[in-house]
């Protein structure tokens, strides 16, 4: 892995709302050009983290420093180093998309030919240069993402947080984002990436914190997170006629392999050795369960995930569908 | 250098959004107008009314361009997030705040030259003291949006922000002395007259259109300097407390 000296050290951070922890001694660092992701479920702290980091709220205690500057006490000590792409679009309905990107990058000081330069080559990479005059409240969803991310770093930020990227973004639009998110971090800007989409994370990230209720319950390399998943089998069989007693059935005469059955008609087997899918389609077909399908799935993040979170990928799911979220790719 | 591209940037892009929407600019005409023929055609004493009802309807168009207009802007754009926007630059939040208040401050101060203009067609104004009457109409404005600040910070929604504009813009209408002395007023009602800034800019524009100031002008400038000043502390002290949380 590339030596980094870290741009973002974060240490023991904890805020509370109305007595109810919503972030519970977090530490990490995050390395220059590092694309760093932060993994959890809705309400487990990724925006709150964000926004104590980017100086929109206050730590209630813990330290925070962001390019050597100490921004626990002055919190808006490093505001000109970074980026925010917040969760939500939230330029100006009034401004075309063209003024709405030059207003920003004059916030941070650009000079106006600067600025508008600027304004019209990312309009062009974000595909937007037909919809730079119109008013950003016109916009669709994904256009209003793009020129949301568009404003995050038109004045060249060393460090870009993004909360949520890809969150409403139908397939295409997310898949050109991760494109364009994957491009940035080349080029060298640090990236602090909150996504529940764990796919999004795996496929982007070099490392990913999981946080769940607050907490980090485990950081570390994608790589390193994968390891003691590499020696698992998974096969996963798509059915129908699936009757109560099943479960019990299958674990019975297949003692060596676990069965979940985590969405309707899929059973998910995992084992420690190789498994014979023929033999477990074949004594389903014997029980009257109609198999349409069985493939092996190499393990992911999301193994880990549930692994050590308990929270079963397909509730973050859901809450993604319930959000209305699409963009998963 | 680069601080003041924010706020240069600020203050146009407020003034394109906000404040020269057609709404706003016949706002700025009517309401002085509604409040100049109301008060001429109620005191039926004709073209000499022009003159004392000046002050008043000048201090009217500045108090109500400014106050609703800062109060429901920020909280329009904190409501819908793009607030965050400017919380994030990397200026200072005086700086940020002075920028966001600048446009209603030259609303107001253009609102205020409205009834200067219908009335010069009405009256002679070569008895106005006018190096009085800008000062202080800019100092009324800088103190009306502070307040309309002050107010914006206190509130959450767009419509609460209207509500608790005229919770004190219509007390202090009239209890500032702008249409009828402060001396009439109940005895019980007066020592709130005084802590209104309203009524040391009345007064200094009492004294600079027909010279009927009751107080030392250079007391009511200072007082009003200290109110613009201290509104302007107490709500940078609640946007760090209530914004930043």
């Amino acid at each position: 892995m590339e030596e980094h000296t870290n741009i973002i050290e974060v240490n023991g951070l904890v805020k509370t709302f109305d007595g109810i922890t919503a972030v519970d001694d977090v530490s990490f660092d995050v390395g220059a050009g590092e694309l760093f992701g932060f993994l959890g479920p809705n309400g487990a702290g990724k925006t709150t983290t964000i926004n104590m980091l980017t100086g929109l709220a206050r730590p209630d205690n813990g330290t925070i420093r962001i390019g050597g500057m100490d921004c626990s006490q002055k919190h808006r000590a490093a505001q000109h180093l970074i980026g925010v792409v917040p969760d939500e679009s939230n330029l100006y309905p009034e401004l075309t998309g063209f003024d709405n990107l030059c207003f920003c990058g004059a916030l941070y000081g650009m000079a106006k030919q600067k600025r508008q330069n600027k304004a019209q080559e990312l309009l062009k990479v974000f595909g937007l240069k037909e919809a730079a005059d119109r008013k950003f409240g016109g916009y669709s969803k994904g256009m209003k993402r793009k020129l949301t991310i568009a404003a995050g770093i038109i004045h060249e930020p060393e460090i870009l947080f993004l909360d949520e990227p890809t969150t409403g973004l139908d397939v295409a639009s997310a898949r050109q984002l991760r494109q364009l998110i994957s491009d940035l971090h080349k080029n060298g800007t640090t990236i602090f990436l909150t996504t529940h989409y764990i796919e999004e994370a795996q496929r982007l990230c070099s490392r990913i914190a999981f946080i769940v209720s607050g907490r980090i319950v485990k950081i570390d390399t994608v790589e390193n997170l994968l390891q003691p998943f590499q020696n698992r089998h998974v096969v996963q069989i798509a059915c129908e006629n699936i009757e109560n007693n099943i479960q019990r059935k299958l674990s019975e005469s297949f003692p060596d392999m676990k069965f979940i059955f985590y969405q309707q008609n899929v059973i998910r087997i995992e084992a420690d050795k190789p498994i014979l899918a023929g033999a477990v389609v074949r004594f389903l077909e014997e029980q009257g369960v109609e198999v349409s399908e069985a493939r092996r799935i190499r393990p992911s993040l999301e193994d880990v995930f549930v692994e050590i979170t308990g929270i079963e990928a397909v509730a973050m799911k859901q809450e993604k569908e319930k959000a209305g979220m699409g963009g998963k790719a | 250098m680069k601080a003041w591209i924010a706020f240069w940037n600020i203050l146009v892009k407020d003034m394109r959004a906000y404040y020269l929407k057609p709404p706003n600019i016949s706002w700025g005409l009517i309401f002085p107008l509604a409040w100049a023929g109301m008060f001429f055609i109620r005191s039926g004493a004709g073209l000499d009314s022009v003159s004392a009802l000046l002050s008043g309807v000048i201090a009217v168009s500045v108090l109500f361009g400014t106050t609703s207009l800062l109060a429901v802007t920020v909280t329009f754009e904190k409501k819908n997030r793009s607030f965050e926007r400017l919380l994030l630059a990397p200026i200072s939040l005086e700086l940020l705040m002075l920028a966001k208040t600048a446009g209603a401050i030259l609303f107001g101060v253009a609102n205020a030259f409205v009834p200067v203009i219908m009335a010069a067609f009405l009256m002679d104004l070569s008895a106005v003291n006018w190096s009085t009457l800008i000062p202080a109409v800019v100092l009324i404005a800088i103190s009306s949006t502070f307040l309309g600040l002050f107010i914006a910070v206190s509130v959450k929604e767009v419509f609460e922000a209207q509500t608790f504009s005229n919770f004190f813009r219509f007390p202090m209408l009239f209890l500032c002395g702008l249409f009828f002395p402060i001396k009439q007023i109940p005895i019980w009602l007066r020592p709130l007259s005084y802590v209104l800034p309203l009524t040391y800019g009345a007064d200094i524009l009492h004294s600079s259109i027909h010279q009927a100031g009751k107080m030392p002008l250079l007391l009511n400038f200072g007082l009003l300097t200290v109110f613009c000043a201290g509104l302007f502390v107490v709500s940078m002290r609640n946007i760090r407390r209530k914004w930043i949380i």
